[in-house]
């Protein structure tokens, strides 16, 4: 993949170009499923549009200092992250990728959270401090799984080229792992029951406290880049590709809109749970997930 | 008026995000804001979210006739607040202090301390005034916007 290609894809297809307006459809379609699950009529169309530009249009208060500078640094970071994230994936056929694309992935799908924990405590709120903490607990317990989940696909599969799974066919521990990330997505993008850290009635939103103005729209568009790149990755493993390229295509949005409905209607039909029955789930009741999908690579690797 | 300055007005009067405040309320009003964000109302539909953080809002909802203890927590938030923004009184006790009058634990009404945009009168007022407040005060942030204010010394 040579400088012009990789650009192309990270500002263009599937990257900004694209994934800013999926983000923000993502992002009205989370609001719209719960309103619909509520029987209200929900958001207009273009809300995440409005509320995007009105953030930008805002002041923002005055801060001194290198806690400051972090501050106004780490939404930036979170959103060049999930960019890139959703440039790696591979949408379109043939479109290129290199050997361990997927770890790449996975440690630019993880910057996002590690941003969030940084801006909690470099706002020095006490409250950020708490949804930082919490943040930082959830990503200790869903990595686990999703680390897991993730790499027994690769090395059942033999690769960890994102572009060589897609074109592989799907076997039963791949099915396993893909419920296993799906286990962990609601956790990964902070929607009920597991919206923790940004937990709006108990910490004041948490780590997003002291944002406002231009960052705080900075962090909106990486949650819905997240949305994209985290849809965009379970869309890869979850459907072969075949030969014809539009239809591809056209199964990876739908698949990545059927996923991002059945994660908003859980998010609408749950309520938010403590941070140890949090912890606790992970750790047991999931785990016991991803040790099933290790177990059964290595029955197949016994076979082989 | 160019294309971007259009734009945002046109955004900032669909994307009201709304902080709610109670300086000593009877927690009448307080119900009935929430009612007005419940299902039965919706006010989603007009792009309002209630928000935890007053950093985040544009829109300062006060409820209750202004004790002597909430003057300075009400000064603090409103400064809080990032321009441009709007404050809408809820109910009659921000407006005149209402029953609550000539109380000595008072420092009312509301205008005495911040400037107000919206009141919305009623003990308690119905969701669908409250939402009709919230509406215009979203019209008047949006002309605001496009000519700031003078008086921003409160600005934190």
């Amino acid at each position: 993949m040579n400088l012009t290609i990789a650009l192309a894809r990270l500002l263009i297809f599937p990257g900004l170009l694209f994934a800013v307006p999926t983000a923000w459809f993502f992002l009205w379609v989370e609001r719209k499923a719960v309103a619909l699950m509520q029987q209200r009529i929900g958001p207009p169309f273009m809300q995440p549009f409005f509320d995007f530009i009105k953030l930008l249009g805002k002041t923002t208060p005055a801060r001194s200092g290198v806690s400051g500078l972090l501050m106004k640094a780490w939404p930036l970071i979170a959103v060049s992250a999930a960019a890139g994230a959703v440039g790696l994936l591979p949408v379109l056929p043939l479109s290129g990728g290199f050997q361990g694309d997927l770890v790449l992935l996975l440690a630019l799908m993880e910057l996002p959270s590690i941003c969030i924990i940084a801006a909690g405590f470099s706002s020095r709120s006490i409250f950020g401090e708490i949804g930082s903490a919490r943040e930082a607990v959830l990503t200790v317990s869903y990595n686990v799984v999703f680390l897991l989940a993730v790499v027994s696909i690769a090395v059942s599969q033999h690769t960890f080229r994102l572009e060589a799974l897609a074109q592989l066919p799907a076997s039963p521990l791949r099915w396993l792992g893909v419920l296993a990330i799906l286990v962990c997505l609601p956790a990964k993008l902070h929607i009920n029951p597991f919206s923790l850290p940004n937990a709006e009635q108990e910490i004041y939103s948490g780590p997003m406290i002291e944002y406002a103005g231009p960052e705080l729209a900075m962090w909106e568009l990486s949650h819905g880049l997240e949305w994209v790149a985290a849809a965009g990755l379970v869309a890869t493993l979850a459907v072969p590709h075949f030969a014809a390229g539009w239809i591809d295509s056209l199964l990876f949005v739908s698949l990545s809109f059927g996923i991002v409905l059945l994660l908003s209607v859980l998010a609408a039909a749950t309520a938010r749970l403590a941070i140890d029955t949090t912890a606790r789930f992970y750790w047991r009741c999931a785990l016991m997930f991803a040790g099933l999908a290790i177990a059964s690579t290595l029955l197949m690797r016994l076979r082989a | 008026m160019n294309l971007w300055s259009r734009l945002m007005c046109s955004c900032r009067r669909r994307s009201p995000w709304i902080f709610h405040m109670n300086s000593g309320s009877c927690n009448g009003c307080d119900i009935e804001l929430v009612a007005s964000l419940t299902p039965r109302y919706d006010a989603e539909q007009l792009g309002v979210r209630l928000e935890g953080s007053p950093r985040h809002a544009d829109i300062l909802c006060i409820t209750g006739p202004v004790t002597r203890n909430s003057v300075h927590a009400i000064e603090t938030v409103y400064g809080q607040v990032c321009s441009p923004k709007a404050v809408v009184a809820i109910g009659s006790c921000p407006a005149t202090t209402n029953v609550f009058i000539d109380s000595r634990v008072l420092d009312g009404p509301l205008n005495r301390h911040i400037p107000v945009d919206v009141f919305v009168p009623g003990c308690p007022p119905r969701p669908d005034a409250i939402l009709q407040g919230i509406a215009k005060a979203a019209e008047i942030l949006a002309e605001r916007g496009s000519r700031p204010l003078v008086n921003e010394e409160n600005q934190q």
